[in-house]
């Protein structure tokens, strides 16, 4: 990947039903994109707890998708989905306090009938993030004298 | 100093509020049986001892060092080092230690802003020479030095290693003493531990009755009158109990104050704020993402409210050092 351009790091949490069946789907079809996004398959977007988030930053990370079924209806735990816009909001507000741009953060829903959504947030989110250049979380954190 | 049989203490403050010492003296009466087992080596706020006295000892000549205060200065960071150097038994003692606390707040910002509102730019401050302090200074009798001032507040964790963790804003007196003798009987678990505290959350030891979460607004406690039997966070006040060790005895709630997290995360709790910030925002009653936003909104200061006692010791530690080109924030 080192052709002298930066390479985001991206960690997206997608859930097995909607967003995971998508991006597969994307896969399968050959649709372009890149191979910045690690994708991590939660069972249901409710159960991704904001120290997921966190600890992604903190461990390196330069953005953070977080995926899932749309709402009211399409979760297939009912309401797991409520508990993910009930809690993203105030991790975008968290985050912002802790300095982080929120195009390095994006929440939503991508079914999986909508695999050409999946392959472009891909590459949208990925192009926004580089233009932002590296977070470097680890490297503040190590820093010695301060 | 010391007679050979008795327990050689010290104790210390780095960037902390003197709180931590008069939790000590809160022990009442059973500060003189501390001081039948015990001789006092080193404490600054109560026995004339200097650095230099401390710098005299042998290496591990101080046997138990209860080190209180956050590492805010090149000084805190050197008593740090020379603590441990001349301790057996390194404890960081109560929540500035442990995890950063209040001071740990100030990770908010940095140096520069901080010189410049608390020298400069503060209504309180007449400072019209503009004088800022200098680690390093050149005065006609020579040059003198004064303590750097970090950019960032750390835990004494994050600069040496830490035997044991009292946590507590401050350490409430039953739990020190049931520490000070589990280190006389030689009871001590296993280095590492948090010791002073339970394995429970607050809300176990908490008089209200809960119910079912749903909260349709939250309040500030200036903004409402709760009542004196259902649980605080069920009536809409954010109360970091279910993120929070036990150990206080749910002081806060006991006089209808909502717990504020001072005694760290809750066992198994990898950071206090984001579980806490999980546990506020899961009870809020909205069924549409516009509801949802309109209810949290309200929450003004996410840091303040879910890091107010641990944000140096919680995953991501402070804000951004240098803020993004082009950011929001």
């Amino acid at each position: 990947m080192n052709n002298g351009k930066f390479e985001p790091r991206i960690i997206a949490f997608l859930c097995n039903w909607c967003t995971y069946t998508a991006a597969d789907a994307a896969g399968v079809a050959r649709m372009e994109q890149p191979a910045n996004v690690d994708i991590i398959r939660v069972m249901c977007t409710g159960r991704i707890e904001p120290m997921f988030i966190l600890k992604a930053f903190a461990e390196g990370a330069d953005g953070v998708i977080v995926s899932g079924c749309h709402p009211p209806g399409d979760c297939h735990y009912n309401n797991g989905n409520f508990k993910t816009f009930r809690r993203m909001p105030l991790v975008e507000a968290l985050l912002s306090q802790f300095g982080i741009d929120g195009a390095r953060f994006h929440w939503g829903w991508i079914s999986g009938a909508e695999a050409p959504l999946w392959a472009r947030l891909t590459r949208d989110f990925t192009e926004n993030v580089r233009a932002l250049g590296p977070l470097d979380w680890k490297r503040q954190k190590a820093s010695k004298e301060d | 100093m010391a007679d050979n049989q008795k327990l050689k203490l010290a104790l210390y403050w780095a960037a902390s509020c003197g709180g931590c010492e008069i939790a000590i003296v809160e022990l009442r009466e059973k500060i003189l049986v501390i001081d039948q087992i015990a001789d006092i080596v080193f404490w600054p706020v109560a026995v004339d001892a200097k650095y230099k006295d401390v710098e005299a000892m042998p290496d591990q000549h101080i046997d138990v060092c209860l080190f209180n205060g956050a590492i805010r200065t090149s000084e805190n960071e050197h008593m740090a080092h020379l603590l441990r150097k001349k301790a057996k038994i390194l404890v960081a003692f109560g929540s500035c230690a442990h995890e950063g606390c209040i001071p740990g707040l100030a990770n908010l910002n940095d140096r520069q802003s901080i010189f410049d509102y608390a020298y400069l730019e503060s209504p309180s401050v007449d400072n019209p020479d503009r004088v800022v302090p200098q680690p390093t200074n050149q005065m006609p009798e020579g040059e003198i030095n004064i303590p750097k001032f970090y950019n960032t507040v750390k835990t004494l964790a994050q600069v040496e290693d830490v035997d044991y963790f009292v946590p507590g804003c401050p350490p409430q007196a039953p739990q020190i003493w049931s520490v000070i003798e589990a280190i006389v009987a030689g009871t001590l678990p296993a280095k590492g531990s948090v010791v002073g505290a339970n394995e429970k959350t607050v809300c176990d030891e908490c008089k209200y009755e809960r119910n079912e979460k749903k909260v349709k607004k939250f309040y500030r406690i200036h903004e409402i009158l709760p009542d004196r039997v259902h649980c605080l966070f069920d009536q809409g006040i954010i109360c970091a109990g279910p993120a929070t060790r036990g150990g206080c005895g749910a002081l806060c709630t006991k006089v209808d104050i909502p717990c504020r997290g001072c005694y760290s995360g809750a066992p198994h709790v990898v950071d206090q704020g984001a579980a806490l910030l999980s546990a506020v925002a899961s009870v809020v009653d909205a069924d549409t993402e516009e509801e949802a936003r309109r209810i949290i909104s309200e929450i003004s200061d996410p840091i303040g409210t879910f890091y107010r006692f641990g944000l140096p010791n919680s995953l991501l530690h402070r804000s951004r050092l240098e803020k993004e080109q082009g950011g929001k924030s």
